[in-house]
């Protein structure tokens, strides 16, 4: 995961020819181009919670409303508990991350630094339970937790997000880089506890890598679909994800109310986002260097 | 003091190992198991059937059609997917550290994370018969209007795009990654050697990110084969029935168990989901393998 900036050829300096410069220029234009095009679905889709009826239909589609109205907003959180859907998707990812960041740091630590024959072999059977997707071992996990009684529950929910095989893989080799043995025997030396290694020691040194995956498993948790879909039966117990895709199966639901429930959920999270882009980026980046 | 280093080891990753077997281990075995067995949730008996859930899936019209949907939705995802995320990995990587790059990164990753019911109803916009501004633009062109969400062919390639659409963020990130870890020092030799900046993309980049092109490939399929969500919000029928104009595996597999309650031969479907992912981890691998060896 290196971060360092290179500077690269093209990236600048005195000796750039005209030519390259124009070059780069048109580069720019069009990667601006693809980005904005990229996000406008996204654009629209908040004009529109902002737009009366028939200002919808009106060609070409305005971006920012010129009749600006609350009156979507207002109807759908009159018509639905859309706050209370946002509160359980919060709940839910803000528990799952919590507990992915436990399990996964005390895992990936111990796998790092305590290398045996049972720990190879328990690795090997993470990495090769992490090819599985969760799609194909729903069904019995729903039984497990009806058999707890936790449907239309957040902590059911929670039972299929409770461990990442990803995150444990990331903290071991965050451990194994960031960490150096000397360090450890130093400590031991002085006489401090393993758990006191742990906790003083480790821990504080896996901040980045802490940081990326807490990331990424809330906002794994928080898009989460079809576990929360077959889970959550009861109006309450929905996630917004769930919540929003069973509204808009509805007849009498129009677009604008639709897009201002859509858009109420975008951007707290389009925000979040590029608020710990940072973090996020470094996560999902390392996903890539399984191999 | 080796003995008590091994014991907290044991008693610190226990807790974790617990929850990891009886959330990911057991419920595979589970389904592997069930695949084998009649389990219809409302009756006591589950007699052990061998393979007759998977022989009753190759007559199964409506399985055959999802698995042929998404098939078709995976490798469609995969075409629009690979090509393009590499060409802007190529743009972005070049322009390492201007201004824009930053801007430019976060425009394209942000449908990769932003919620999937939501943008899903901006697509459903877009692609809305009446309203949306597809046909409208279409219509601008002089190509007549099209019901894009209520054809059936015209809405698995709606999904495609969609898919495609969330996807590119990711993939133009690891390629990213791919571009970052290049040697330097074979592009300069290269240079010298009088290689134009095409021809050294032709000849080293995409060869040398072969093992990483082959990495987002298998992601893309593999979460192209498990597409569910896309299809539950944008194919809704003529009845408004949610997804059931394009029947997805998932979905199949979902209303077998918890609509018709035949848990065992839904068990079986997910099995077929899990060969394939297995099937394509192992290709993957091979196919590494035999860069390797070379």
């Amino acid at each position: 995961m290196s971060s360092k900036v290179e500077k690269r050829p093209g990236s600048g300096g005195a000796a750039m020819s005209r030519k390259q410069k124009a070059i780069n220029f048109g580069i720019d234009a069009f990667l601006i181009s693809v980005g904005l095009l990229m996000i406008l679905p996204l654009v629209f889709l908040v004009a529109n919670a902002f737009k009366t009826p028939q200002e919808m239909l009106r060609w070409p589609p305005s971006i920012i409303p010129s009749d600006p109205t609350f009156a979507n907003i207002r109807t759908v959180l009159a018509d639905t508990p859309l706050l209370r859907w946002i509160f359980n998707s919060f709940v839910f990812a803000l528990l799952s991350s919590i507990s992915i960041l436990a399990t996964s740091s005390i895992a990936g630590y111990v796998l790092a630094k305590f290398p045996s024959k049972t720990m190879t072999f328990l690795f090997a059977v993470i990495l090769a339970t992490a090819i599985v997707p969760f799609e194909v071992y729903m069904i019995p996990l729903y039984f497990q937790v009806k058999g707890l009684g936790l449907l239309n529950n957040l902590w059911g929910m929670l039972i299929g997000y409770l461990v990442m095989s990803f995150g444990i893989f990331l903290i071991r080799q965050n451990v194994m880089h960031a960490i150096p043995d000397e360090l450890l025997e130093a400590a031991r030396i002085d006489g401090a506890g393993e758990f006191w290694i742990f906790f003083v020691i480790v821990l504080p040194l896996l901040r980045g890598a802490l940081g990326a995956l807490a990331v990424l498993a809330f906002f794994q948790a928080w898009t989460a679909f079809a576990w929360p879909l077959i889970l959550a039966t009861t109006r309450d117990s929905y996630t917004i994800e769930v919540g929003l895709a069973l509204f808009q199966t509805g007849f009498t639901v129009d677009l604008g109310r639709l897009s201002a429930a859509s858009a109420l959920v975008l951007i707290p999270s389009v925000t979040l986002f590029v608020l710990l882009r940072r973090n996020f980026v470094q996560g999902i980046a390392s996903t890539g260097l399984k191999e | 003091m080796q003995r008590k280093r091994w014991l907290f080891a044991l008693f610190a990753i226990l807790p974790t190992l617990a929850i990891y077997f009886w959330v990911r281990v057991l419920p595979i075995a589970e389904i592997i198991r069930l695949s084998l067995h009649k389990w219809d949730i409302l009756s006591k008996n589950k007699p052990f059937i061998g393979l007759a859930n998977f022989q009753e899936l190759l007559t199964d019209q409506q399985f055959l059609i999802s698995l042929f949907n998404t098939t078709i939705i995976a490798f469609g995802v995969l075409m629009i997917t690979i090509p393009l995320s590499l060409f802007l990995a190529a743009l972005i990587h070049h322009r390492t550290g201007s201004k824009l790059s930053g801007f430019n990164e976060t425009m394209i990753f942000i449908p990769h994370v932003v919620s999937l019911v939501p943008a899903a109803m901006a697509w459903k916009w877009i692609f809305d018969a009446r309203l949306g501004p597809l046909n409208a633009f279409l219509g601008m062109l002089g190509i007549p209007a099209r019901s894009w969400l209520f054809d059936p062919k015209l809405s698995v390639l709606c999904i495609i795009v969609l898919c495609s659409w969330q996807a590119i963020g990711y993939a133009v990130l690891i390629f990213l990654v791919g571009f970052k870890n290049l040697p330097v020092s074979l592009f300069e030799a290269a240079k010298l050697d009088g290689a134009s900046a095409v021809q050294s993309f032709w000849h080293l980049t995409l060869p040398l990110l072969k093992p990483i092109t082959l990495y987002v490939s298998v992601v893309t399929l593999v979460s192209g084969f498990n597409v569910y969500a896309q299809a539950y919000v944008l194919a809704s029928d003529a009845q408004g029935a949610p997804g059931r104009q394009v029947r997805v595996l998932v979905l199949d597999m979902l209303e077998n168990s918890f609509r018709n309650y035949r848990v065992g031969y839904a068990a079986s479907e997910a099995v077929v989901l899990l060969v394939i992912v297995l099937v394509l981890t192992l290709i993957q691998f091979s196919l590494l393998r035999e860069r390797g060896r070379k």
